[in-house]
């Protein structure tokens, strides 16, 4: 009974402890921040320089990771493909996010009608592959990096809907949205202050597995033609010129494919290691 | 809340309750707090809860007993208007100071009244605070939203002293799943009294917790509302906690109510044949004493009430306790009427205590 009136003590302000996903998908997710961040000071050389005759090198000292078809340098182009990569993840997730989350929890938090007008919109949507949708919007708006993580985004907004709308609708099933009801809260509010901070462990993983999607998607189109249009560099379009090297000279192919991999682990590792960190709920099961 | 000041600190019980609604408006004296008429919810064509008087008068403790499924939690939900979607309510609600029947009133209105003159305590502490807020927060929001404080940090420091008064120091800034279960109910308490409720309606508030802690936690409901001055309306199946803390009692079985009248009164003395049932299965006095003199201590079983309860829309007509009781006849299928008042009464065609006369 004592203990039950004390001060929690060790608990309050008790630190969570690390876990390997998150430091190992924070590792790699922030160096590529910080390649990207570094490539707009510095890269070992002008990514878009051509150079005729060391067209093709092997790596060497000169040119750490070889150069391409044209001599430009690699690991540059690697460097400021990572920009690519990122923004285009970023803008991406972040389009479907804002549109998907309240979306989302306005269809777990409304009336069987509207609720289903919203999710039955959301199939609609769903149904179209994301790829067709961003090579749809290059030919309407013609293929540049801003239509194609637009696309990428519009086409992410459903899986972000349906799992917040899940996560929500086990949210309002609570008792403590019921004791805030009871308490006279309005709904836009039990929104803002129950609904959305219980579902941010799902849109963090659901933001950190559409980034993987989205970097892979705008590799993709890059690939096809359909993503940043030259000179920019970026990873997919890398892969797609290597493609008549590849038995010749395969590391023009390995290099950004293994780029392109270890972002997509990196966020997928970071998603679950935030949702188990930030969780307060786990806590104690740990 | 000036309502709350004018409101006389010790009412006589009978002279509260037998105030119809009507007489209630028209009266200074002292309306009842609360006033249910003809209270009927149902889902679909399926009646869970059927034809529920209640009222409850200032400052009064009322208790609701009944087993599961008899309706009580329902009850409550229907008075705060917070049934699920396919439930519907219909009947009159009525709270002294608000100009509206809360059955039928748009979300808008409601949202007004809960929490501010009608607040409610859940049964289930673990899940009942918001896990992603710290608690003084939980409990500063309570009446920030009801402008019972002007701004964040008054409302904070309030909440931090209403937080002591329950006995809960210094854990301001933690997060639900640091308390232990009876902590979290104490929060919830004090989140439920924090804009002083004219009534404060308690769903087994206890049943979830430990007994030692148990008893402390009814121990805090009682001096919150005595110091409030608020009604208690508490719902319960544990006949010692409504003969420690209530006034009056109200028996649901099959969504009805089937006696009430003074807690010892209705102990004591009770005539509906299922509260006798009740009473009896919970005397363990009288089942712990065997025959003296036997060589073997010999104890008696505690006597049970027959079946079991009917699943929901499946009891009988005419009294709903009729398929379960030993003293049913014929004139059972026919619906008992109410015998006596609302202060003291019953509705049972062969009452306990009438064949000793």
């Amino acid at each position: 009974m004592s203990a039950d009136l004390g001060p929690v003590g060790h608990a309050v302000g008790g630190r969570r402890r690390w876990n390997p996903s998150l430091l190992v998908g924070g590792f790699i997710v922030a160096l590529i921040a910080v390649v990207a961040l570094v490539s707009f000071v510095w890269t070992p050389y002008d990514a878009t320089l051509v150079d005729p005759a060391g067209r093709l090198a092997s790596p060497s000292w000169t040119h750490w990771l070889g150069t391409d078809k044209f001599g430009r340098d690699i690991l540059s182009q690697l460097m400021v493909g990572s920009r690519t990569t990122l923004f285009v993840g970023l803008v991406a997730v972040g389009v479907a996010a804002v549109i998907g989350v309240p979306l989302g929890i306005f269809a777990a938090m409304t009336r069987r009608w509207s609720s289903e007008l919203v999710m039955r919109a959301n199939d609609l949507l769903l149904a179209f592959p994301a790829l067709l949708l961003a090579i749809m919007f290059g030919a309407v708006f013609g293929a540049s990096t801003t239509t194609a993580m637009v696309a990428i985004g519009i086409a992410t907004i459903p899986s972000f809907v349906r799992v917040i709308r899940s996560g929500g609708m086990q949210v309002m099933r609570t008792e403590y949205v019921l004791a805030a009801r009871a308490a006279g809260r309005r709904p836009f509010p039990i929104a803002i202050r129950h609904v959305l901070p219980n579902v941010v462990s799902l849109i963090t993983v659901q933001a950190s597995v559409s980034f993987a999607i989205a970097v892979l998607a705008e590799a993709a189109l890059s690939f096809l033609g359909y993503g940043t249009p030259p000179p920019t560099p970026s990873w997919g379009r890398m892969l797609q010129e290597s493609q008549e090297f590849l038995f010749s000279a395969p590391r023009l192919a390995v290099f950004p494919g293994l780029a392109i991999a270890v972002a997509v682990l990196g966020f997928n590792l970071l998603g679950d290691g935030l949702r188990d960190h930030f969780d307060p709920k786990l806590e104690d099961r740990r | 809340m000036s309502s709350q000041a004018d409101r006389q600190t010790s009412v006589p019980v009978d002279a509260v309750d037998v105030v119809s609604p009507a007489d209630a408006e028209a009266s200074e004296a002292a309306p009842a707090v609360l006033t249910v008429r003809g209270l009927t919810i149902s889902v679909r064509d399926l009646e869970l809860v059927s034809d529920v008087d209640l009222s409850v008068g200032p400052g009064e403790r009322v208790g609701l007993i009944g087993e599961s499924g008899s309706g009580k939690s329902l009850t409550a939900l229907g008075i705060l208007g917070l049934l699920p979607e396919d439930v519907t309510a219909a009947g009159s609600v009525r709270l002294s100071g608000i100009d509206h029947d809360l059955i039928g009133a748009g979300e808008r209105r409601l949202s007004r009244v809960r929490g501010n003159h009608l607040a409610m305590v859940f049964q289930e502490p673990m899940t009942a605070l918001n896990p992603t807020m710290r608690i003084a927060d939980q409990v500063a929001e309570a009446m920030l939203v009801h402008r019972t404080q002007s701004n964040r940090r008054t409302a904070r420091a309030a909440a931090v002293e209403l937080l002591d008064r329950v006995q809960l120091t210094g854990i301001a800034r933690a997060y639900p799943h640091q308390l232990s279960g009876g902590q979290r109910q104490r929060v919830v308490l004090a989140i439920a009294l924090a804009n002083d409720p004219a009534l404060l309606i308690c769903d087994e508030p206890t049943t979830a917790l430990d007994v030692t802690v148990q008893a402390m936690v009814l121990d805090l409901i009682l001096r919150g509302v005595t110091a409030r001055d608020s009604a208690l309306l508490f719902i319960t199946h544990d006949l010692a906690v409504v003969a420690t803390i209530c006034q009056r009692v109200l028996v649901m079985y099959g969504g009805r109510v089937v006696e009430s009248g003074p807690v010892r009164e209705v102990f004591t003395n009770p005539r509906h044949r299922y509260t006798e049932g009740l009473l009896a299965a919970s005397d363990l006095e009288a089942a712990d004493s065997g025959p003296v003199g036997t060589s073997e201590p010999v104890r008696r079983r505690l006597p049970t009430i027959q079946g079991t309860v009917p699943a929901a829309g499946h009891f009988p007509d005419g009294c709903v306790f009729r398929t379960r009781c030993p003293h049913a006849t014929e004139v059972c299928a026919e619906r008992p009427p109410w015998t006596g008042d609302q202060t003291r009464g019953f509705a049972c065609h062969h009452p306990a205590g009438a064949d000793d006369v």
